[in-house]
C-alpha cells in the first residue's frame, strides 16, 4: 500500500528572545490510508507544533526550516498559499486543541460551519450547505438544531463535538486531532472516538490522535509514536507499545499509568523535560534515562527498524548487536 | 465544628438558552458541606453538560444561583462586603477547566503569577515573591527560567494548564476547585501534578474539590465522589465503594465506559449505550437517566428518584433501591468521608 501521509526530515524552529528552540526535529513518519496513529509524549514535546507544522500554520516566531509533508502524492510545503487554503479541510484537516475556544461567540454554529464550505466550494445551493452541515452534526451525536445555537449554549463536550463535525465536512485524507476529548467524559469519549472511527472507515481517511490519555490510544489507535523534546522516539504497533515497550522514556510512559488496582501510587518520571533552548547533547532523554550510557551522552540515537516494523532511536538496542 | 463552605439547595437554571423553551436546569437543588476542620479531595465527576463547570462557577462568585445560597463561613458569598470578600476572594481559588480561554493573551506569565502575589501580599520581599514563584513552577514540572517572561501563546496546552496549577499552590487557599486540572498533560505530569495537589491537601490543609471526568485519577486521590447527570447526583458516597460496588445504572455505565490502557481489555461492552441525540429531552419530570435507562420503568416517570441508602457511605438516586430508607439531599454530606 503507498502511504497517504509520508514526512520526511520535518524541522520546526520557534525564534525566542532567549535563542532558538528546535521544536521539530528530523521527524520521519509514514501512514496509509484508514490506518490511526496516536501521537503521545510528554506535554511540551512537540506534538501540537508537528500538527501545526502539517497544516502550514506555524506562525512566527515560528519556523519550518525543512523537510516535506506529502498528501496523497501532493508535498504541502510547496505548495502556494492559496493552494494551501484549498488544502486545508479538503486534503488534511485539523482539529486544533482547545479548538472549542475558537469558535465565534457571535456567530451561529451553523453560520460558521457554512463558511468553512463556501470557502472551499462556493457555488454549493444554500440548501444542500445546510444538510451537509446538518450531517455532519449528526454525525458526532450532536441534534439538529444546533445549528441555530451559539456556542455559549453548548457545554464543552457539545462544542467540541462541533469542531469535530467542521473538520470532517469535507471529507479529508488525513484527519489530525489534537485531544479532542480531553474534556470530554468517558460516555461521550466513547461516543467521539467511535464516531471518528466510523467517518474515518466510510471515508479511508487516515487519522492522527494526539493526546495524553494512554486508555484512548489503547482502545482507538493502530500504531503509536511517541515524542520526545521534537524527537520521535519509538513507533510501535499499539500491542507491542503497551506489552513491550522498547525505548526507555515509552517504558517509563507505560509505568506511570493508573489503574484501579494499584491506589494511591503516582509513578511519575523524575526530573523536568528539557529547554528546547539547550537540548541536551547526545539523547535528549539521558539525564532521565535510568539505563543511560556513555555513548549516550555524546551521540544522538539514529532511529533504527526492528522486528515487527518498530522504529527505534535509542542506543540500548544498537550497541554491543 | 463550623462549616467552611456550604451549598445549601442550590438550584441553577439557564434561561438565556434561545431554543430550550424553560432553560436548562445546570444543577438542581444540591446541598453540600465542606467543615473547616475536616480537610478533604472530593470527586465531582458526571459527562460533559452535567453541571460541574456551573458548580464551580457558583461556588466561586461568577454567577448567581436561582435558587438556593452559597455560604462561606456562615455568610452567604454574594453578599459578602470588605474584608470578609478580599478573604474569600484569597481563600477560594479555582484551576479552570480551559486553560486557552483565562488567560489574557496580552500578560506574560509572570504578571499571572505576580498580581496574586501582590495583591494578597504573600511575600516579603521581591527576592521571596521570586523564589516562590519558582518553587511553584518547579513542582509542575516547568522550568521557570524557560517560562517566566512568555505570553501565552508561547506555551503548549499543559504549560498553561500547569501554569493554572502553580497558581493554586502559590496561593495556597482553603478551597481549591480543580476543573480538570490534568486533562491536557500526559500521565508522568499527571500523576506528579496530582501528588502536588495531595501534597497541598496533606500537608497544607486545603480541601479540594476535583472536577473530572476521569474516574481512574479520581479514585487514586479523592476520598469521596459526587456523580453529577444533567444537574441532578445520581450516586454519591465514598470513592472505593462508588468505583468499585457502583450502584446506579448511569454511575455503572460510566465504569464501563473507562478505556483501559490495556489492549485485551477492550472498551465497554456493555449494550446500554444510547446515543445522545435520540434522548428526548423534555425536561422530564422523572429520573433524568430515564431516556438511556436499560431499566426503566413507570414509576421512574414521576418525580426525581430521591437518595436512597445503598451503603454505610453510598447513596443512589435510583428506584431499584426504593425498599432502603432514604438520605434527605440536604444531608448528602454525611455520606460523604473526609
Ligand atoms: N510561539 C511560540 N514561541 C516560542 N515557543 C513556542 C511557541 N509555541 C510553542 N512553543 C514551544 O514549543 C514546544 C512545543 O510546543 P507544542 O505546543 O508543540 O507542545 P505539545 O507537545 O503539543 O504539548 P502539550 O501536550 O502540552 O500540548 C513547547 O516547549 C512550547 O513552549
Ligand atoms: N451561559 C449559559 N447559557 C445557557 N446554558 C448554559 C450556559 N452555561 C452552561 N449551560 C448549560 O448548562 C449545562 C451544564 O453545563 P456545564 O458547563 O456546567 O457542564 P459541565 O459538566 O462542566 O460539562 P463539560 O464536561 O462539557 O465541561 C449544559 O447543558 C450547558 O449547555
Ligand atoms: S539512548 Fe541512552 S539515554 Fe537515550 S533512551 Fe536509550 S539508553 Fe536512555
Ligand atoms: S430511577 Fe429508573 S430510569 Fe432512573 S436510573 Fe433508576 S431504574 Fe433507571
Ligand atoms: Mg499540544
Ligand atoms: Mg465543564
Amino acid at each position: 500500500m503507498t502511504p497517504i501521509l509520508q514526512i520526511r526530515d520535518l524541522q520546526v524552529s520557534y525564534y525566542t528572545d532567549l535563542g532558538r528552540a528546535t521544536a521539530l526535529n528530523r521527524v520521519n513518519l509514514d501512514l496509509n490510508p484508514g490506518e490511526k496513529l496516536g501521537l503521545v509524549g510528554e506535554s511540551g514535546s512537540g506534538k501540537s507544533t508537528m500538527a501545526l507544522a502539517m497544516m502550514r500554520m506555524i506562525k512566527a516566531p515560528g519556523r519550518i526550516e525543512s523537510g516535506s509533508v506529502t498528501v496523497g502524492g501532493v508535498d504541502l510545503i510547496t505548495l502556494n498559499d492559496e493552494e494551501m487554503r484549498l488544502a486545508r479541510l479538503s486534503r488534511i484537516a485539523y482539529i486544533p486543541q482547545g479548538a472549542m475556544n475558537s469558535l465565534n461567540p457571535v456567530l451561529r454554529i451553523g453560520a460558521q460551519m457554512v463558511d468553512a464550505i463556501k470557502a472551499h466550494i462556493p457555488n454549493m445551493s444554500q440548501a444542500d450547505m445546510t444538510e451537509q452541515c446538518m450531517q455532519s452534526l449528526e454525525s458526532v451525536d450532536l441534534k439538529r438544531n444546533v445549528f441555530q445555537m451559539y456556542a455559549h449554549e453548548l457545554s464543552g463536550g457539545m462544542k467540541q463535538r462541533v469542531c469535530i463535525a467542521i473538520g470532517i465536512l469535507l471529507k479529508p485524507q488525513v484527519i489530525i486531532a489534537d485531544e479532542p476529548t480531553s474534556a470530554l467524559d468517558v460516555v461521550t469519549q466513547r461516543q467521539v472516538m467511535e464516531t471518528i472511527d466510523r467517518v474515518q472507515k466510510e471515508m479511508g481517511a487516515a487519522v492522527i490522535l494526539i493526546g495524553h490519555d494512554m486508555g484512548l490510544m489503547a482502545q482507538f489507535v493502530d500504531k503509536v509514536a511517541v515524542m520526545y523534546a521534537g524527537r520521535l522516539t519509538e513507533v510501535s504497533t499499539v500491542r507491542d507499545m503497551f506489552s513491550k515497550p522498547m525505548h526507555p522514556y515509552a517504558q517509563a510512559l507505560i509505568k506511570s499509568l493508573p489503574n484501579l488496582s494499584n491506589k494511591g501510587v503516582f509513578q511519575g518520571i523524575a526530573g523536568l523535560a528539557p529547554s528546547l533552548l539547550r537540548i541536551p547533547n547526545g539523547c535528549a532523554f539521558h539525564p532521565r534515562c535510568p539505563q543511560a550510557m556513555d555513548v549516550c551522552k555524546t551521540t544522538v540515537p539514529d532511529v533504527k527498524e526492528y522486528e515487527g516494523n518498530r522504529l527505534v532511536a535509542c542506543h540500548l538496542y544498537t550497541e554491543g548487536a | 465544628m463550623a462549616n467552611l463552605l456550604e451549598f445549601r439547595n442550590v438550584t441553577k437554571t439557564y434561561t438565556r438558552g434561545y431554543f430550550a423553551e424553560a432553560g436548562t436546569t445546570a444543577l438542581a437543588d444540591f446541598s453540600m458541606t465542606l467543615k473547616e476542620d475536616e480537610p478533604t479531595i472530593m470527586t465531582v465527576a458526571g459527562e460533559s453538560g452535567s453541571g460541574k463547570t456551573t458548580l464551580a462557577m457558583l461556588l466561586l462568585g461568577f454567577i448567581d444561583p436561582t435558587k438556593g445560597e452559597i455560604l462561606y463561613k456562615g455568610k452567604n458569598i454574594n453578599k459578602l462586603r470588605g474584608d470578609d470578600r478580599l478573604n474569600y476572594r484569597r481563600e477560594v481559588q479555582a484551576v479552570f477547566q480551559d486553560p486557552f480561554a483565562v488567560f489574557n493573551p496580552f500578560y506574560t506569565v509572570d504578571h499571572l503569577l505576580t498580581v496574586p502575589i501582590e495583591k494578597f501580599k504573600l511575600a516579603k520581599s521581591k527576592a521571596d515573591a521570586r523564589n516562590k514563584m519558582e518553587e511553584a513552577l518547579s513542582s509542575v514540572g516547568l522550568r521557570p527560567e524557560d517560562i517566566l517572561g512568555r505570553f501565552p501563546h508561547q506555551l503548549s496546552g499543559g504549560q498553561r494548564q500547569r501554569i493554572n496549577v502553580a497558581r493554586a499552590l502559590l496561593l495556597k487557599p482553603r478551597v481549591l476547585v480543580a476543573d480538570e486540572p490534568v486533562s491536557m498533560v500526559d500521565a508522568s505530569l499527571r500523576a506528579n501534578i496530582l501528588e502536588s495537589l495531595r501534597g497541598l491537601h496533606r500537608d497544607h490543609g486545603v480541601s479540594i474539590i476535583y472536577i473530572t471526568h476521569d474516574l481512574t485519577t479520581a479514585y487514586h486521590v479523592a476520598n469521596s465522589i459526587v456523580v453529577l447527570y444533567k444537574g441532578g447526583v445520581m450516586e454519591a458516597g465514598d470513592i472505593d465503594n462508588v468505583i468499585q460496588k457502583p450502584q446506579h445504572p448511569y454511575t455503572r455505565l460510566l465504569i464501563d465506559s473507562i478505556p483501559w490502557p490495556d489492549v485485551d481489555r477492550r472498551w465497554g461492552s456493555d449494550g446500554m449505550m444510547v446515543k445522545e441525540s435520540e434522548t428526548t429531552d423534555k425536561g422530564g419530570k422523572g429520573c433524568r437517566f430515564a431516556a438511556r435507562c436499560p431499566h426503566v420503568k413507570d414509576s421512574c416517570l414521576h418525580i426525581p428518584p430521591p437518595l436512597y441508602r445503598v451503603g454505610q457511605t453510598q447513596v443512589a438516586s435510583c428506584v431499584l433501591y426504593d425498599n432502603n430508607p432514604v438520605l434527605p439531599a440536604t444531608q448528602l454530606t454525611d455520606v460523604l468521608p473526609v
